[in-house]
């Protein structure tokens, strides 16, 4: 009997579910899209401060992003070409 | 003043094609004078859903390359006087149309008609980025279903970053029209109710068309739903939401079908 009345009308509502998993996804996306960029911005930053001091190839930079459940990583990684080569411009002064 | 209107959604299917037909028509009805034009190349359906497939001679791409002029490829609507096809190109690669293209047919447009409806494709590439472009007003056709919610909220991002206006720091008036509504399922929490979606997406509401027969009815013979039924429910609607981008008021209501069973079922019988 209470199976029966599942069937003809108990049946939870779904809508509150979908407005919650919007609204959360939602909140997200506007936030990656007020920064387009992040990780573009960020290896283009990254490499100017550190070419100021060392001479590096752009290719060899690169800058990850990993988002976890708790625990979001920021991954560098550059690639200085033969040892350390002083930038002309500090080396001069 | 011609205002220049977009119909869009991001995504594909939840009526940009039928609601631009429906309001273009509506519009004319109410004495505008009105142009809707496909963007959607290679995929062209405004024409079919009008009743004007068989008279496309020129089309937009002809035009914005030369081949023909405006007046050549406008087709007049043998029902409305008042309104008026640009059809978009079935065979032309869809790269053939061009930002300088659509600005020039637009500003051309402007000095002839009071409404440019504007059909875009589904997606947000280039043909959607370019039906928006030039838009001072922007309706966003959205079902009540999360993926279509997701999209909407998308294509207002583009809305409020991508078009001219907003790249002179003006803002392109936005306004929703929920189409295939439901009020029966969102009463029962089946169906995302109308304030969910306008809370989530915070933009106005310009109409709610309910899940309809008619709809399909008129698109089977190629006739806007407010020409081919004027009483029924969603084309109630439509003349409502035309009204409103008029600058009516009218109050916010579903219309509902106004026959009851019997007649319902005659009806369908007829039909």
């Amino acid at each position: 009997m209470m199976n029966l009345l599942r069937l003809l009308g108990g049946r939870t509502a779904s809508a509150p579910v979908a407005r919650e998993r919007l609204q959360i996804l939602l909140a997200h996306e506007r936030g990656l899209r007020g920064q387009p960029d992040l990780l573009g911005l960020l290896r283009a930053e990254i490499l100017a401060v550190v070419s100021r001091h060392v001479v590096l190839d752009p290719e060899k930079v690169i800058v990850r992003m990993d988002r976890g459940k708790n625990v979001s990583t920021l991954e560098v990684d550059i690639e200085v070409p033969h040892g350390f080569e002083r930038s002309p411009a500090m080396a001069a002064t | 003043m011609a205002k220049v209107l977009v119909v869009t959604s991001g995504k594909g299917g939840v009526g940009k094609t039928t609601s631009t037909a429906a309001l273009g028509a509506a519009l004319a009805q109410l004495g505008e004078k009105v142009v809707v034009i496909d963007f959607d190349v290679g995929l062209r359906n405004l024409d079919l859903v009008l009743g004007a497939e068989r008279r496309v001679v020129f089309d937009l791409i002809n035009v914005v390359q030369g081949v023909a002029k405006l007046p050549q490829a406008l087709i007049r609507d043998k029902r409305l006087e008042n309104l008026w096809l640009l059809p978009a190109s079935q065979t032309r690669d869809k790269d053939s149309l061009t930002d300088e293209g659509v600005r020039s047919v637009i500003a051309e447009l402007r000095t002839k008609f009071d409404w440019i409806l504007c059909d875009s494709p589904a997606g947000i590439e280039r043909g959607a980025m370019l039906a928006m472009r030039y838009a001072d007003e922007a309706v966003i056709v959205t079902n009540p279903e999360v993926s279509s919610v997701r999209d909407s909220d998308r294509i207002i991002g583009m809305l409020d970053s991508k078009t001219v206006k907003a790249e002179k720091g003006e803002r392109v008036e936005k306004h929703v029209l929920i189409t295939r509504y439901d009020s029966a399922r969102a009463a029962r929490g089946e169906m995302l109710s109308i304030d969910d979606i306008l809370e989530i997406l915070a933009t106005p509401l310009l109409g709610i068309i309910p899940e309809s027969q008619d709809v399909l009815r008129a698109s089977n013979v190629g006739s806007p739903v407010t020409l081919n039924n004027a009483a029924s429910a969603p084309a109630r609607a439509y003349f409502d939401a035309a009204r409103r981008l008029m600058g009516d008021t009218v109050t916010m209501m579903v219309p509902v079908e106004r026959k009851g069973l019997m007649n319902r079922l005659l009806g369908r019988r007829a039909a």
